[in-house]
């Protein structure tokens, strides 16, 4: 099977928002509640245990004007990733497609792989008690189709394929982009960090932090070897402690 | 949706009054410089009340195991008595915290579905499994009043305090390995923590039940100093990933947290030569500090993950 992969151009998106419509139609996801954010015309806000999509309005100004961006956000299905290694139940997988993929019949809901996400995505439906997140349209991918939001997406700003081509088509568009003078753009890819690249990689212009993309992700895992080692160390301090304290007097009582 | 009340309909007027009369004196562009609204990155922990509690409970309930086989060791069979039973007990509380803390709690069976090492999570549910098996194993070897019950329930005791030993330092580990940056950065401190908050707990909480031997006083001390030191650790920096375990809510509860389980009980028992009624005043404070330390842990983390700076890394730009 081909590591699938999503590659968001945000320089052709036009925040039409049927990624977030096609997502929740498909996957039977519900309503999450409706707030004006006052956050231009964002008021989705970000993603969430029933909100898979989320196109983002970035407002600047460019070039002396106004100039508005928007970008559809994803779970980054990492290559190494948080939510997977920290699961206790092994509710969450990598599919043969390469996505990671929380399996709703054997979630318990602990909340452990919210804590554990380095993008924030996951999270747990109160009214349902279990975690959500992207399936990668699991389902479809399966049948043989694309995931919803890149099939409904009307100016391709989502495209759906073989992960690796994917990754050439965002470095071939970067180069257009800067023949025809667009200097701004970057791919956000983080294969430079513990996460070691994701599977859903994005095109945007500007300072990948005002997407809300943390420039250098890490997966909690890496710290795993030091925190054993302390608990280790500590358990066996606690041990002598205690032992010692005894030595010293185990029967004889103190006054009164 | 959910019933609208009055009062909601109101603050969400108020906020919408807000936000027009920023349109109209800002001016068209409304996203801040840095960041994306200033929205948070990472999402908090959704942990209600029963973690935290579990935390000080299991962490106490485990060294006292370790003080229950230490005290039969060096013949004391009372204390090994009643260390053996507030670990009971915290055994029989600690799973029924955490099942009711999950989302689906007719699942928590799936726990042990799996074996994962690399799942902090996973080890510490397998944990506390082991750790309830063998203090279950204790009591009712013991209870049997048999010679081989005996055997069994001293083989049980074993188990347990190696376990117990474990369920005090792993939440260090639970914690750290996450993304949440304030727990993350103390990942090495974090198990130290926990350990010497829940050293003091258990030999408090058994000063507390009545015993007056020596050990306990000793434990405690080092306890004591033990915390005092740590909190010299995280409790005097200034940068902006350890904010919350000074400043705002979650800060007032870790100092205060730190305070009464590490300077204060160190000040009363060492008073205690002169006044010794200190040595329980000392317990009390050592068993409050370690429950509130606890609660800090989980508010300052709650705290960490709002701040989209900590993440993104705009806050010096």
């Amino acid at each position: 099977m081909p590591t699938t992969g999503f590659f968001t151009d945000s320089t052709v998106c036009i925040g039409c928002k049927a990624c977030e419509v096609a997502c929740k139609e498909w996957n039977d996801v519900p309503h999450d509640g409706f707030e004006w954010t006052g956050q231009s015309y964002d008021n989705t806000g970000g993603l969430g245990h029933s909100t898979w999509r989320h196109v983002k309005f970035v407002e600047r100004v460019r070039d002396g004007a106004t100039a508005w961006d928007f970008s559809s956000d994803v779970c980054k299905h990492c290559e190494h990733a948080g939510c997977l290694e920290a699961c206790p139940t092994g509710s969450i997988v990598r599919t043969e497609f390469g996505g990671v993929f929380i399996q709703p019949d054997i979630c318990n809901g602990c909340g452990y792989c919210i804590v554990t996400c380095p993008f924030g995505v996951v999270d747990r439906r109160p009214d349902d008690g279990r975690a959500f997140k992207c399936t990668f349209c699991y389902d479809r991918q399966k049948a043989g189709l694309e995931p919803a939001c890149a099939k409904v997406c009307p100016t391709q700003s989502i495209q759906f394929g073989d992960l690796e081509a994917l990754r050439v088509k965002a470095a071939e568009r970067l180069t257009v982009l800067e023949a025809r003078g667009v200097t701004d753009a970057v791919v956000y890819d983080p294969l430079h960090t513990s996460v070691g690249g994701t599977h859903a990689i994005f095109l945007v212009r500007g300072d990948v932090t005002e997407y809300n993309l943390p420039p250098n992700p890490e997966v909690p895992t890496t710290v795993l070897g030091a925190a054993w080692r302390a608990a280790g160390l500590a358990s066996a301090a606690l041990f002598g402690i205690i032992l010692l304290a005894f030595l010293t007097g185990g029967r004889s009582a103190l006054a009164p | 949706m959910d019933e609208v009340t009055d009062q909601q309909q109101a603050d969400r007027e108020a906020r919408l009054d807000r936000l027009r009369d920023d349109a109209a004196r800002l001016g068209p562009l409304t996203q801040p410089i840095a960041g994306y609204y200033g929205r948070p990155v990472l999402k908090p922990a959704i942990w209600t009340w029963e973690v935290p509690a579990y935390l000080f409970i299991g962490g106490a309930a485990g060294i006292c195991a370790v003080i229950a086989w230490a005290a039969a060791l060096f013949d004391n069979p009372a204390l090994a008595r009643d260390a053996r039973h507030v670990a009971a007990t915290g055994a029989a509380l600690s799973p029924l915290l955490l099942i009711s803390d999950l989302g689906r709690p007719g699942r928590f069976l799936n726990m042990l579905r799996v074996f994962k090492p690399q799942s902090p999570m996973s080890m510490g549910a397998w944990l506390v499994a082991l750790f309830c098996t063998a203090e279950f194993g204790s009591v009712v070897g013991h209870l049997t009043g048999t010679v081989a019950g005996g055997a069994v329930a001293r083989q049980c005791d074993l188990v347990a305090a190696l376990a117990g030993l474990l369920l005090a330092t792993y939440p260090g580990v639970l914690m750290g390995a996450t993304a949440i940056p304030v727990w993350n950065r103390f990942a090495r401190v974090l198990p130290w923590h926990f350990a010497a908050s829940s050293l003091g707990a258990a030999a408090s909480i058994l000063e507390l039940v009545g015993h007056r031997v020596q050990a306990l006083n000793v434990i405690g001390l080092t306890a004591a100093v033990g915390v005092t030191a740590l909190a010299v650790l995280t409790d005097f920096r200034r940068d902006g990933v350890s904010k919350p375990l000074v400043s705002g809510r979650s800060g007032t509860m870790s100092l205060l947290g730190d305070a009464f389980s590490g300077p204060l009980p160190l000040m009363l028992r060492l008073a205690a030569s002169i006044w010794p009624a200190a040595r329980l005043f000392a317990a009390a404070f050592a068993v409050a500090g370690s429950l509130l330390t606890r609660f800090a842990w989980v508010a300052a983390g709650r705290q960490s993950a709002q701040d989209p700076d900590l993440v993104l890394g705009v806050g010096s730009r």
